[in-house]
């Protein structure tokens, strides 16, 4: 029983962190219709950011200043590289994206070199918050769920209650008449990317330190960030929120409890093959759900996009 | 000016003539390891210490014969058995004798069926296989040859020694193995329960666990299921970023028991554990780098980080490859018959500089050494990744595995 209260934590700030990187990518959906497959990288120049900045000023100021640098990285990319490639169309816009992935990771290997870095949690959050049946909850961990859901209350808040976000929110389904009212809509999508992209770069500055900070931190955490936002719905913010939290929740029970595929084809009414080790179902049987925890939110994902294809939250699109 | 570039030109052709004349002279070997690609850091520090250990070891002390130099020369292999092959191809045309190969067990078994076969169709042209870090059991078990040699404890060994320092602790009642999902993370956990249940029938494994390689993101959940199983202590196989990750993860979440690992110290992981795994972090390998055994060894070191201030002479071993192969070239009086080599190098004794005796056993050609379970510590002479923490041997197991039974039938020539 208390286990599963500390899983409930555990999965919370898995989820809250694939959120932080989700929010931005489902934002820059929205507006340009591009997905950015770099995205994952500006989570991981966060971290590495943050890692120089913290060496020299320590872990506050990492946290201030490089998701401002990212987000700054982010708004020219927009402004110099995105903006020229849109005019051929999606594809190039694809490549393009995809291609600054690969890029962003080599430079990273170049400047930092393919160690992982010592990116350590600031001393002052060295202790545990509290324990539940001896599992200790790090004080850090409780200060990940704060960040995120602050990030997450603000964000709203800009979107439904400023003329900012009317703006936006207006952008997003009729760019044209924005323009026409005199909005410089080109500004707002590079302002979109650039809080996107730093937005991912918060998420790696507090996530580097817990989960390492190293070059191949972004391939981990790429794809399942896509996941993210097509299960919520492309666009969709509340969407991309409860789509983390399943997410999170999902994979990490899986992996906390051994539950064996045999127990489950039994409990059907199959009976187990004997000897086991003949049967051409083999490795169905010995399937455990830590082994496929991982795949689970992809399986989740096909199974929207068969009964729901527009995702939880999405609006119903031609 | 015409005239010049021709004056210039023919000097240079000359340097260039007399250099290779004297290079001519020396015994090449090739290595054969990931100089680019996610683990090259592993093989970059590796052809480090080969050059560094051939300068220093050989080359310094008058070479071998008579006064014939060790180089290393380097080939990229990006850790693909297939391309190994191309290099190893590439190293015989190129009249190189000794192949040096450690990363990954799956280049090792490619390159060793390779060389068996090269061997027995070029009975003029043979070449020699030194493994300095590929620890697949098979390789000197169902696979084993003639040609080839390996200087590391191989995973058996390893496990051996340290169920031998678990079983002598009479506090351990439950043990957790967890490893990748993989042929060396199955072969570890294997040899665990397998050792573990003759040593100590009595220790309860309650945890046998495999995780995908490579994809875990967050080992938190692992971490929680270690501490409700209440495990006194954790074995674990795993090595580069899920190495780390486990680890932090494990001692974040409430672990305070050792933490048995093959691979758990240098190249950055060392650095990123810092003060959190002192106490817990163990490593189980060969060559005592702290508190160093002699000077000579103390001298190898400082030497070491002088010329490659940036990396470590993380796999000691390495030095006893070079001293040991110029003791058979001298025995054998020559460099070029390969199965005098050979035979001078199968049975040789040896004593290492980082201070175990080291014995090549004939039967299987698997090298007999010390194995140390080391600690991560900052009480250390020598530290890896500059960070102020390194590897201190805590306990050590003589002559590991001395007599392990091998399935080897080894052809001799």
């Amino acid at each position: 029983m208390e286990l599963i209260a500390v899983n409930l934590i555990d999965g919370l700030v898995t989820g809250l962190l694939l959120f932080m990187l989700s929010a931005g990518l489902t934002l820059i959906f929205s507006m340009m219709g591009v997905l950015n497959f770099a995205h994952a990288s500006f989570y991981m120049l966060g971290a590495y950011f943050a890692f120089q900045i913290s060496v020299f000023l320590g872990f506050w100021m990492g946290l201030l200043i490089a998701p401002v640098i990212v987000g700054v990285l982010g708004a020219l990319v927009e402004r110099y590289g995105l903006r020229r490639v849109h005019q051929y169309g999606h594809v190039p816009e694809l490549i393009f994206t995809f291609g600054l992935a690969l890029l962003i990771e080599e430079l990273v290997q170049f400047i930092w070199g393919k160690s992982a870095m010592p990116y350590e949690i600031p001393e002052i959050l060295q202790f545990t918050a509290f324990s539940i049946a001896g599992n200790a909850i790090p004080a850090y961990k409780i200060f990940m769920i704060f960040t995120s859901v602050a990030i997450f209350l603000v964000l709203l808040y800009i979107l439904t209650r400023t003329r900012v976000g009317l703006i936006i929110q207006a952008a997003l389904s009729y760019p044209k008449t924005v323009e026409a009212l005199g909005h410089n809509v080109p500004l707002v999508f590079m302002g979109v990317f650039g809080v996107g992209t730093a937005l991912a770069g918060v998420a790696g500055v507090i996530a580097g330190p817990v989960l390492s900070t190293f070059p191949g931190m972004a391939f981990v955490l790429g794809s399942i960030v896509f996941v993210t936002i097509v299960i919520g719905g492309l666009g969709s913010l509340g969407g991309a929120l409860v789509a983390s939290l399943i997410i999170g929740w999902l994979t990490t029970f899986s992996k906390a409890y051994n539950v064996r595929m045999e127990d489950i084809l039994n409990g059907i009414g199959f009976t187990t093959p004997d000897p086991i080790w003949d049967s051409a179902w083999r490795d169905l049987w010995t399937l455990t759900s830590p082994q496929i925890a991982d795949i689970l939110p992809y399986i989740l994902m096909v199974l929207i996009l068969v009964f729901r294809p527009y995702g939880l939250f999405g609006k119903r699109q031609a | 000016m015409k005239n010049t570039t021709m004056r210039g030109l023919s000097a240079a052709l000359a340097v260039a003539i007399s250099a290779t004349a004297v290079y001519a002279e020396n015994i090449k070997i090739a290595f054969i390891d990931p100089l680019s690609g996610p683990f090259a850091a592993t093989g970059n520090q590796g052809l480090a210490t080969f050059k560094f250990a051939a300068d220093e070891l050989v080359n310094k002390e008058g070479g071998v014969l008579d006064g014939q130099n060790f180089e290393i020369v380097a080939f990229d292999n990006k850790i693909s058995p297939k391309e190994s092959l191309i290099q190893l191809q590439v190293a015989i045309d190129q009249g190189i004798r000794f192949i040096a190969q450690g990363n990954s067990s799956g280049v090792a078994n490619a390159l060793t069926d390779a060389i068996d076969k090269h061997n027995r169709r070029n009975p003029d042209n043979q070449v020699i296989f030194l493994n300095y870090a590929a620890v697949d059991p098979a390789l000197t078990n169902d696979k084993c040859n003639f040609w080839h040699f390996r200087f590391d404890a191989n995973a058996d060994i390893k496990m051996d020694a340290l169920t031998d320092v678990i079983a002598a602790d009479d506090g351990v009642e439950k043990v957790y193995i967890i490893g990748q999902d993989y042929s060396f993370g199955k072969a570890v956990a294997a040899a665990a329960v397998k050792f573990l249940g003759e040593k100590r029938p009595d220790v309860e494994i309650v945890g046998n666990e495999l995780h995908p390689i490579g994809k875990v993101k967050d080992f938190t959940p692992y971490a929680r299921k270690i501490m409700a199983s209440e495990a006194d202590l954790v074995i674990t196989g795993n090595w580069g970023a899920d190495m780390l990750n486990l680890g932090k993860s494990v001692l974040e979440n409430g672990f305070e028991g050792p933490i048995y690992t093959y691979y758990g110290a240098a190249d950055g992981i060392t650095a990123a554990f810092g003060e959190s795994g002192v106490g817990s972090l163990r490593v189980v390998g060969e060559g005592q780098i702290n508190p160093p055994v002699s000077d000579r060894a103390a001298a190898f070191v400082t030497g070491f980080k002088e010329a490659y201030p940036d990396t470590d002479p993380a796999q000691p071993r390495i030095a006893n490859v070079v001293e040991m192969l110029a003791k058979a070239i001298n025995e054998a009086g020559t460099a070029t018959d390969m199965a005098q080599v050979a035979y001078a190098l199968e049975g040789m004794e040896h004593d290492s500089i980082w201070g175990t005796k080291l014995k090549m056993r004939e039967i299987d050609h698997q090298i007999i050494q010390d194995v140390h379970i080391q600690a991560h510590t900052d009480d250390v002479q020598f530290d890896y990744d500059n960070s102020g923490f390194g590897l201190k041997a805590e306990d050590t197991v003589t002559m590991a595995a001395a007599d392990a039974a091998t399935t080897c039938k080894m052809k001799r020539p």
